[in-house]
């Protein structure tokens, strides 16, 4: 056989020694792996900044053509509709980027790191807790980029920074519970753009079909009764009474029963299906 | 090093067990195709284990079931002492895995991919750095830390692959088919890291595709065919089992082939094999001494010899002697 020059042979006498000291520390418990993983996905946005167009870009082309198309014809007036339009297009472009939650796991899936992940000593639902964690500061990302751009074209939020601040916070939250469905449907289609266009055919319906873009009281009755149940209208007419400083208990409460809900249901599901595909 | 092997099995008297693996019947059926089909393994501690196989014979799977990853369908296996089934968080905590596909994220560096090995096991954020830096460094990867893991060449990932096994060093290591790819330098080095590893005390149970990687590697060989093991031993014994290696000869003049095709086969009393170079053939299974005679013959008569060589059996030649079929993919790809 043919080992080659001695340049080109690794050293056995180093890895010996770096086998010698690699000591086992106590095991992490589950946060710390989960806060681990969300680390991971906070360097792919590092390396990836591409991924950021989507919760960047979009969202600005969004309020500015709602507001500049739309406004004058639904409200009379640019500002007067961008009062209205703000709230609901912030909770639409969080809401959109969630799908990409289920588009990457789906991408994991298909490489041999998950592999590696799955054969270590680790609390099984880390790699996707922190997963969803790490994807929750593209949320906050895409909820502050609608937010600077609505207030440089003149939006005004009424309740000041402490209501900006509690509705950012609901729409992640809320966010986060959605998150869990795209991630089972990642878990359940044979590839990314499947996820994708699964994803899309079910964020769109879910956020046109609300009170984020028009007053509910201007539709036909049947599409009226529709709207009203949507979850997201909820969640839109919470973020619009945060920021404009009328909102009550009875507002947030359903949001972050149904964000809990929805985690309760579809995490577990996700986790179970990973498992048995991965 | 060895007092902490001490302690590792001081803690795991359950585990007294001189195997690192026991494996008996596992089964692993996926819709129609039966991947695994009854494997039965006994791995001792501290060696390198090879299975080999042609692709699709069941490798990849059984090492999923040994590694957790996979519930077998039936049969049972312990590995270090523990069940994989009922221990299996046990089990994680002593073994590594270096899968088919390389297991390190590609938008990651290399240098991001062991801190976060060393997070994910426990290591303070201090000494995952150090560790990370260690590794890289003995790898020979350095240079390449700082890059993303997609840049790297086929040996850099897989170098990279095998330092993320042993951020924590293993007492058992799963390499499934580290070198299928790789060129021959490469190859090399995955070659001497194994030996690196097993010189340690780590047992090593390599999955391969070739006789040659298990005959310089492996202390003990399973050859495994359709989901089964048909034959195991030391790579001599394999080798002796399957009988002497062929005499292949290449001529000066493709025009006198069939002259030294009855000559060899008067000679040698055996069948001529006629190649698909116009003037080559060989004989299969032929005695070293016997064909040192015939050659001589094959010179005497006029013949002009081009070269000739008495050769080791080849995997297809183990195959076909063992199986009684060649060593062909057995299914379009493989069963994961």
């Amino acid at each position: 056989m043919s080992t080659g020059s001695t340049t080109d042979r690794v050293s056995e006498v180093r890895i010996g020694a770096v086998l010698a000291s690699g000591d086992r520390p106590p095991r992490p418990g589950g946060a710390a792996a989960a806060l681990a993983f969300g680390w991971r996905g906070m360097l792919k946005i590092k390396h990836v900044p591409e991924q950021l167009i989507d919760v960047t870009a979009t969202p600005v082309l969004f309020v500015l053509m709602f507001t500049f198309m739309f406004g004058g014809a639904i409200a009379g007036s640019t500002q007067e509709y961008l009062q209205f339009l703000l709230p609901g297009i912030m909770v639409m472009s969080v809401l959109f980027t969630t799908v990409y939650s289920g588009v990457a796991l789906n991408t994991d899936m298909t490489k041999g790191v998950v592999d590696r992940f799955r054969s270590l000593p680790i609390p099984r639902p880390a790699p996707l807790v922190g997963a969803v964690l790490g994807d929750s500061v593209r949320y906050l990302l895409g909820a502050v980029v609608v937010l600077a751009v609505g207030m440089a074209i003149g939006y005004r939020p009424e309740a000041g920074a402490a209501g900006v601040a509690g509705a950012v916070v609901l729409v992640v939250i809320f966010a986060f519970g959605l998150a869990w469905v795209f991630t089972t449907v990642g878990t359940l289609m044979r590839s990314p753009s499947a996820v994708m266009n699964a994803g899309f055919m079910t964020i769109f319906p879910l956020t046109f079909l609300s009170n984020a873009f028009v007053d509910p009281e201007t539709l036909p009755e049947p599409l009226e009764v529709v709207v009203e149940a949507n979850p997201v209208s909820h969640l839109v007419t919470a973020v619009r009474g945060l920021m404009d400083g009328t909102a009550s208990a009875g507002d947030v409460v359903p949001v972050l029963i149904a964000a809990a809900a929805l985690t309760a249901v579809f995490a577990p599901l996700t986790m179970h299906l990973y498992r048995r595909r991965a | 090093m060895t007092s902490m092997r001490m302690t590792m099995r001081g803690t795991t008297m359950s585990s007294r067990s001189t195997l690192a693996i026991e494996a008996s019947g596992l089964v692993k059926t996926f819709g129609r195709i039966r991947a695994v089909a009854g494997v039965d393994l006994a791995v001792p501690r501290g060696a390198v284990y090879g299975v080999l196989g042609p692709n699709g014979a069941g490798k990849t799977t059984t090492v999923r079931m040994l590694a957790t990853l996979l519930r077998p369908d039936a049969g049972d296996a312990r590995v270090l002492g523990h069940d994989i089934v009922t221990e299996a968080d046990t089990v994680r905590g002593l073994v590594s895995l270096t899968g088919q596909l390389a297991s390190v994220d590609d938008d990651l560096t290399g240098r991001e991919n062991l801190v976060l090995l060393g997070r994910l096991l426990g290591y303070t954020r201090a000494r995952a750095k150090s560790r990370a830096a260690e590794l890289l460094e003995a790898f020979d990867l350095a240079e390449a830390a700082g890059r993303l893991v997609k840049t790297y060449s086929g040996g850099m990932r897989r170098r990279l692959d095998i330092a993320a096994s042993i951020v924590v060093t293993p007492e058992l290591m799963f390499l499934d088919e580290p070198t299928t790819g790789l060129d021959p330098r490469s190859r090399n080095q995955v070659w001497d890291i194994v030996r690196a590893l097993v010189a340690q005390g780590t047992t090593v149970l390599l999955t391969t595709q070739y006789l040659e990687e298990a005959d310089q590697l492996a202390d003990g060989i399973a050859v495994i065919d359709r989901g089964q093991v048909i034959a195991e031993g030391t790579p001599a014994q394999l080798k002796a089992s399957v009988g002497r290696g062929a005499l292949s000869v290449r001529l000066l003049d493709a025009g006198q082939r069939a002259a030294a095709a009855e000559l060899l086969g008067r000679a040698l009393g055996a069948e001529v094999r006629m190649e698909h170079d116009p003037a080559a053939l060989s004989v299969p299974s032929a005695d070293a001494d016997r064909a040192a005679v015939a050659m001589a013959e094959l010179a005497r008569s006029g013949v002009p010899i081009a070269g000739f060589s008495v050769g080791q059996p080849s995997l297809d030649e183990v195959f076909l002697a063992l199986t009684g079929h060649p060593a062909e993919d057995e299914t379009d790809e493989e069963v994961r």
